[in-house]
């Protein structure tokens, strides 16, 4: 492969600088790269996704014979990020998920941060995703967020950016480390060149998470998946296989004299920490939705006693819901009093008349999310809508205000992909994940998101979306030396 | 072991062993069928349907026993429960609900059983070949085994895999046995006696240990002493019973009481069976009574481990 050609990008691209120079962090993979024949990318891509099949890593699992089991897309060229800006990306997050677990412990609680006025009490109250049922109720080292996902972005002058916080049940951990698995397999040569921080040990750092998430030693602790029609169910049983304990579904607990038990062989077993993979809303049919049959009835009455913990919590979804994430920074200064190391993407509130007016005036400008919304659906990004889609969300926003936040559309950056024409720039995120036991933890890296098609600007993988291995070098601004 | 991790590990192995002995059962078929004798080819087609007993489900979707629509319904047939197809399908999707309490290279054979079977399925039959799809099954049987035994930890997830496995083995052994003497009982010591039996022992692949053992002719007594009293033989119902002896009481814990029972009483009267007792009983009484208890047995692993309320 004699040269790269990639189309001019406007923006920020992760290789390479506006002047066309590769930036440093990069030099020892482009070189390899060049050195590399035309033929050598697609013949690993192929090799990469028969694995991939082989190995059932699949995504949106089966609805039909004809096996709807869906690979997500895998890119052969890594995203690299340098030491020194790993370190701030680093300590940003766990900043962020410390002042975002004291702060659900608080409104729960004694709800200081109202008190001073800093959030306003409907904010928190008439919020659908607060629930009253955790009010005074005590955890073990007050974490309620034991794993979190922070979605970062980086703009067109290659800020880093806030762009979600995910503390409900945050997915997508076992790309992260299969794709690591698989560069290695594809490009071992490249692991020898430079030193990339490892991340296959993400799965005992979280079970280390999960047992000190109940107050005494060695508990037992559970995996609760809804199922293997679930679509992230391949994470679930890649999880509780890594960290060696039971995969369980809510027909495999119940609930007697104040415990959770697991109907086993050798008759019933208590259960200490629940890993749970389901959204509050199903976790119990007495407490919640009624006709869930995927959770456990009885369950939160023992959660309540703190006769069993849960992973994470009930409620969290009150801290990163989109109406609260203007606050985030604001939290940071209250709780921790510092000031906050990453930044959140400029953000209007619609319920705001004020912030209502702004948008509705530049709205082909902006991007425009549900403030309950997840995994892209239901959001507007104006410079991709047409006219129709733009006056649509118009009126949506003039009959629900309270239902939307606006941002400016960020050109997020660009990293180069392997495409049938050969290697061209796609726009990406990245989700780190934050563990939070005796103390707070991430692993380096973390999962790369990219957006398939030329100038999306969409990453989620419901969305067509998909990975690269994303590299964390050590030592030095240079890493590869 | 949760209950349901439990039971998804037996029934993945019971469809393996279940698709395997299809295999085996559907290549004698197949190769008597090419054996053209004067005979009554009808009845000699009907066995399968007789062991299985599917007779009723075929009868209505085909009609006429032809060796294509039989060989169809018992292989790439997906709407047949009976089908290799199914039992594989059964397979992949009871190890996709305990992937992660077996190994990886087991699961990559399941899956890539699975993966390749499809491929087949759109092939067909003829043009894969008859003989080589058999070879493959068995040969697929043989990988998931093998990554079994050589990679999986001997714990209980182990014994309920293999508990699934000489469950069916041994139903599927009484029912081959039992069908094939019913149909040589008329025509005893014939030349297509002969080829019976020959066909019959290769099929459970114990035609070598036959002329190890017996320096004899293949004759229906015989066969039927190894595959039911022999301990040396693998898929004899003795050897079935011994392993299914030794599984039981291993599994941790109390539970199990009546399977453990059930499996040992049966266990002796093989152990101290011999071929007169069998023969004054009539073979396929005996083979009956067998299968009724290893049908009680498997009801009651059912509802002593798999089914916990």
């Amino acid at each position: 492969m004699r040269s790269l050609k990639l189309p001019a990008v406007s923006g920020f691209d992760e290789m390479i600088a506006p002047g066309g120079e590769v930036r440093p962090h990069y030099t020892s993979y482009h070189d390899w790269l060049l050195r590399q024949d035309r033929g050598l990318l697609q013949r690993k891509r192929k090799e990469a996704e028969l694995q991939f099949h082989r190995v059932g890593i699949t995504f949106n699992v089966y609805g039909e014979d004809s096996g709807t089991e869906r690979l997500i897309p895998f890119d052969t060229l890594p995203r690299v990020i340098p030491a020194s800006e790993w370190d701030l990306l680093e300590r940003g997050a766990i900043q962020r998920v410390n002042a975002l677990n004291l702060f659900l412990h608080d409104i729960y609680h004694d709800q200081n941060i109202i008190k001073a006025g800093r959030i306003p009490a409907e904010q928190i109250f008439g919020n659908s995703q607060y629930q009253p049922c955790m009010q005074d109720v005590d955890l073990h080292n007050q974490v309620y967020s034991h794993i979190s996902g922070v979605d970062l972005i980086r703009d067109g002058e290659g800020d880093w950016y806030v762009l979600e916080d995910n503390l409900r049940t945050p997915s997508g951990v076992s790309y992260m480390i299969e794709n690591r698995r698989m560069m290695m397999r594809l490009f071992p040569e490249l692991f020898a060149e430079q030193t990339v921080a490892p991340v296959e040990h993400y799965p005992s750092l979280l079970l280390e998470t999960l047992q000190q998430s109940a107050s005494y030693s060695h508990p037992t602790v559970v995996l609760l998946t809804p199922g293997q029609f679930n679509s992230a169910y391949f994470e679930h049983a890649f999880l509780a296989q890594q960290m060696g304990i039971e995969l369980v579904e809510g027909a495999d607990l119940f609930v007697k004299d104040g415990y959770v038990y697991m109907r086993t062989t050798a008759g019933p077993q208590r259960v200490d920490v629940i890993y749970r993979r389901i959204d509050d809303d199903f976790l119990d049919p007495l407490a919640f939705r009624s006709d869930s049959m995927l959770g456990v009835p009885g369950l939160l009455s023992v959660y309540r006693q703190g006769n069993v913990v849960l992973a994470n919590a009930v409620g969290t979804g009150v801290g990163d819901d989109k109406s609260i994430y203007p606050y985030v920074p604001d939290m940071i200064r209250f709780y921790l009093d510092e000031e906050p190391i990453l930044n959140n993407v400029p953000t209007w509130q619609c319920r705001k008349p004020d912030d209502l007016k702004e948008v509705l005036a530049k709205l082909p400008e902006l991007v425009v999310k549900e403030v309950h919304g997840a995994g892209g659906y239901g959001m507007l990004v104006g410079p991709a809508a047409s006219q129709a889609e733009i006056e649509m969300f118009r009126d949506r926003l003039k009959a629900d205000p309270e239902n939307y936040i606006a941002q400016p559309t960020l050109s997020l950056s660009t990293c180069p992909i392997f495409v049938e024409e050969g290697i061209a720039p796609r726009h990406i995120d990245l989700r780190p994940f934050v563990l939070s036991g005796n103390e707070t933890r991430v692993v380096p890296g973390g999962l790369t998101r990219v957006a398939m098609k030329s100038g999306s600007l969409v990453v989620n993988s419901s969305q067509g979306g998909g990975t690269k291995d994303t590299w964390v070098l050590e030592g030095g601004e240079e890493g590869a030396c | 072991m949760l209950s349901r991790t439990a039971s998804d590990l037996y029934w993945l192995s019971r469809y393996f062993e279940r698709a395997e002995n299809t295999a085996r059962m559907l290549d004698v078929v197949w190769n008597l069928s090419l054996i053209r004798f004067a005979v009554d080819t009808q009845a000699e087609m009907a066995a399968p349907l007789a062991i299985t007993g599917t007779a009723d489900h075929y009868g209505s979707r085909y009609g006429k026993i032809t060796i294509q629509n039989l060989l169809f319904f018992f292989t790439l047939d997906a709407d047949s429960p009976a089908s290799i197809y199914s039992c594989l399908r059964q397979a992949r999707a009871s190890a996709h609900a305990v992937r992660g309490k077996i190994t990886s290279e087991m699961w990559e054979s399941v899956n890539s059983t699975w993966l390749e079977l499809k491929e087949i399925r759109q092939t067909g039959l003829q043009a894969y070949g008859e003989t080589a799809f058999f070879e493959w099954v068995k040969n697929r049987s043989h990988l998931f085994r093998g990554a079994t035994y050589g990679t999986l930890m001997r714990s209980d997830t182990f014994r309920f895999l293999r508990l699934g496995t000489f469950i069916e083995r041994a139903d599927n052994t009484a029912r081959i046995l039992d069908v094939k003497h019913r149909d040589g009982q008329n025509q005893p010591n014939t030349t297509l006696d002969y080829y019976r039996w020959h066909a019959l022992l290769r099929s459970v692949g114990a035609y070598e240990a036959f002329r190890e053992m017996f320096s004899e002719t293949i004759n229906g007594e015989r066969v039927a002493e190894l595959l039911i009293l022999r301990p040396e033989v693998p898929r004899s119902l003795l050897s079935c019973l011994q392993m299914l002896c030794e599984l039981l009481p291993a599994i941790e814990g109390n539970a199990g009481l009546e399977a453990k029972r059930l499996a040992a009483v049966q266990l002796a009267r093989l152990q101290y069976g011999d071929m007169e007792h069998i023969i004054d009983i009539g073979l396929h009484d005996y083979l009956t009574d067998f299968l009724r208890r290893i049908n009680e047995l498997a009801d009651t692993i059912q509802s002593e481990y798999l089914e916990l309320v």
